[in-house]
């Protein structure tokens, strides 16, 4: 079951910089949202926000609300790590863990946890998470050599595999392509087509035509300047988004004609 | 105007060869002369450390030998040929092991707390008394050790575990230094993937975090036991002079390796008389001497095996 994804007046800070300011929006259910503008318009820290990641860092904080099927992420009794066990996320760069195998790498979210899970259970769904990401043919002979011997794509690839296999019912994708060859990336968007029946995917991309291709709505995002805060200019079915947006800033993003 | 032909600019120029074989002399002196300093400075660190091993080496092996380690000093006076180091080797291994005991956790916990929970004046505060313990003399600790247990058992007491104790006031502050390096260590984006798949932070920092980290962590501790395990000041105070075997840390004094090796030293030569036939005038620096062996040979032991657990742990590289 995927949910929508409500966001509300969101403010969001680092420290006392304000780096997102005033976003609105709704994420809808099993589709693709992917958010594009140009770099340091504050992207990822919203993307951060959605699963509680942002407030890892010390002294971020987090003003408004997003509401996943009408409550609140950052309600008084919601738990940041049950947040985060609905709502997975790949990061931009691959980040295996070093210690751990490939097969182990696919397991850490059950493992870690301390969740109890069979032998056949556990290859099963190794084979099957690292099917779904696109990976099972390069590393099946070689399932127990350590994540870290893997290429740079081939990682990322793993990244994913690891995410999806403790079956969220949204992942948020902070440019997961951009370590990513053409054939690997069309295969990354390829599983992002899959998954869209089943999950929510909010997708952090610079390549305009990655956004057009994969998803079903396109945020823009834009910043005034240095220092000033990242916000939404126009949100729309990527169709319209692509062909005709309302703002102008849009459209001189989307062709090219930036700065 | 003369017609004389003007060279063309062009051969002037360096050619490509010139521009990438041409060696700059200063710089291949500078070279060669920082290459000799640097041999000579490793050459001049080895010389003490060589001839250390070498004394203590060559007057060890006289008295070393599966007797020596085996026998206490029980019953042992003036000159005899007989007397060993058993019940030192006991002493030093169960104090240092239950200040091993203690310093780990106590040590590994402060250094967790302060790279993943530490905010503001606490985690200041922490750091600087860390900073003021590392520098506090030996001998200090093991007043200290005594004075906490003197309040308790009363004035005189001598304990192996107090001689832990002491031990442990010197030993905590290496582990905390040096795990809390080892952890800063870890990359933050391993601890953020493992966030994202909602682990617990403290199931994070037990798994991830420890997990990556251990190698380091178990040479760090590894360096505070060499650090403390020669101490003699603090034992001598606390945990005492003794000739024959105590395996109760919490009972009776209790020999250790270093104050063994100052004890047969301060107590010098044997005035044997000349028709003695079982006499060895020299037989306490000569135990002293095998003791002291003894004490270096169970270090480079315990790297040893630290070393093999470390590698066993350590992260796994590709290829
Ligand atoms: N950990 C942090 N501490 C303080 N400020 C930060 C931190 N991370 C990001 N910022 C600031 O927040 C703003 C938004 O950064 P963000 O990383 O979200 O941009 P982005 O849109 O993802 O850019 P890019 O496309 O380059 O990834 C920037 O001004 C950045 O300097
Ligand atoms: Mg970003």
């Amino acid at each position: 079951m995927a949910q929508r994804i409500d966001l509300k007046d969101l403010n969001v800070y680092y420290g006392s910089f304000l780096a997102v300011a005033d976003v609105s929006m709704t994420i809808e259910p099993r589709s693709v949202t992917a958010f594009i503008g140009p770099s340091g318009c504050g992207k990822s820290t919203l993307l951060r926000t959605l699963n509680r990641m942002h407030e890892v860092i010390p002294g971020a904080r987090v003003g408004g609300t997003v509401e996943m099927d009408g409550v609140d992420l950052y309600g008084s009794d919601v738990d940041a790590v049950a947040v985060r066990r609905q709502i997975g996320m790949v990061f931009q760069r691959p980040n295996p863990f070093p210690t751990m195998s490939i097969a182990e790498n696919v397991l850490a979210g059950v493992r870690l946890n301390n969740s109890r899970i069979g032998k056949d259970e556990a290859s099963e769904l190794v084979e099957r998470s690292l099917q779904g990401a696109n990976l099972w043919n390069e590393v099946k002979d070689r399932l127990d050599r350590p994540g870290s011997s893997l290429s740079g794509g081939q990682q990322q690839r793993l990244c994913i595999a690891r995410a999806i296999a403790v079956k969220p019912q949204v992942l948020l994708m902070d440019e997961p392509c951009s370590a990513l060859d053409p054939i690997s990336t069309l295969a990354i968007e390829d599983l992002i087509a899959d998954l869209r029946s089943e999950y929510t995917i909010v997708i952090v991309t610079h390549n305009m035509q990655q956004a057009a291709r994969v998803s079903d709505r396109t945020g823009f995002f834009n910043i005034a300047g240095t220092g000033k805060p990242g916000k939404l200019i126009e949100m729309d079915d990527t169709r319209t988004m692509f062909s005709t947006p309302s703002e102008q800033a849009t459209e001189d993003y989307i062709s090219g004609r930036f700065g | 105007m003369t017609t004389t032909p003007t060279q063309p600019r062009a051969a002037r120029r360096p050619t490509t060869r010139d521009l990438l074989t041409r060696a700059d002399p200063r710089r291949r002196w500078t070279d060669r002369i920082m290459h000799v300093v640097i041999t000579s400075a490793f050459l001049v660190a080895l010389v003490p450390l060589v001839s250390v091993i070498w004394t203590v080496v060559s007057n060890g092996v006289v008295r070393m030998s599966p007797y020596f380690l085996s026998v206490s000093m029980r019953g042992v006076y003036g000159g005899i040929d007989a007397g060993g180091i058993y019940h030192a080797i006991l002493g030093t291994l169960l104090i240092t092991g239950l200040a091993t005991l203690i310093s780990v956790p106590v040590g590994l916990m402060t250094a967790i707390y302060l790279v993943e929970y530490g905010r503001g004046p606490l985690a200041r505060a922490v750091t600087f008394f860390v900073d003021v313990m590392t520098g506090i003399p030996s001998i200090v600790a093991g007043l200290f050790a005594y004075s906490l247990f003197a309040l308790f058992l009363g004035p005189g007491v001598r304990l192996g575990a107090v001689g832990s104790v002491a031990l442990s006031v010197l030993m905590i502050p290496v582990v905390v230094r040096s795990s809390e390096e080892m952890l800063r260590l870890v990359p933050n984006e391993l601890r953020e993937a493992s966030y994202a798949l909602g682990v617990p932070k403290w199931l994070t920092i037990i798994k991830v975090v420890l997990r990556t980290s251990v190698a380091g962590i178990i040479t760090g501790v590894m360096l505070s036991v060499a650090r403390v395990i020669g101490e003699t000041a603090p034992l001598l105070i606390v945990a005492g002079v003794i000739d024959s075997i105590n395996t109760n840390l919490f009972e009776g004094r209790m020999m250790t390796l270093p104050v063994y090796v100052f004890r047969q030293y301060s107590q010098g030569l044997v005035p044997c008389s000349p028709e003695a036939v079982d006499c060895i005038a020299t037989i306490n620096y000569d135990r002293a001497w095998g003791a002291a062996l003894a004490l270096i040979v169970i270090v480079m032991l315990l790297n040893l095996v630290a070393r093999l657990i470390a590698r066993y742990f350590a992260p796994k590289t590709g290829h």
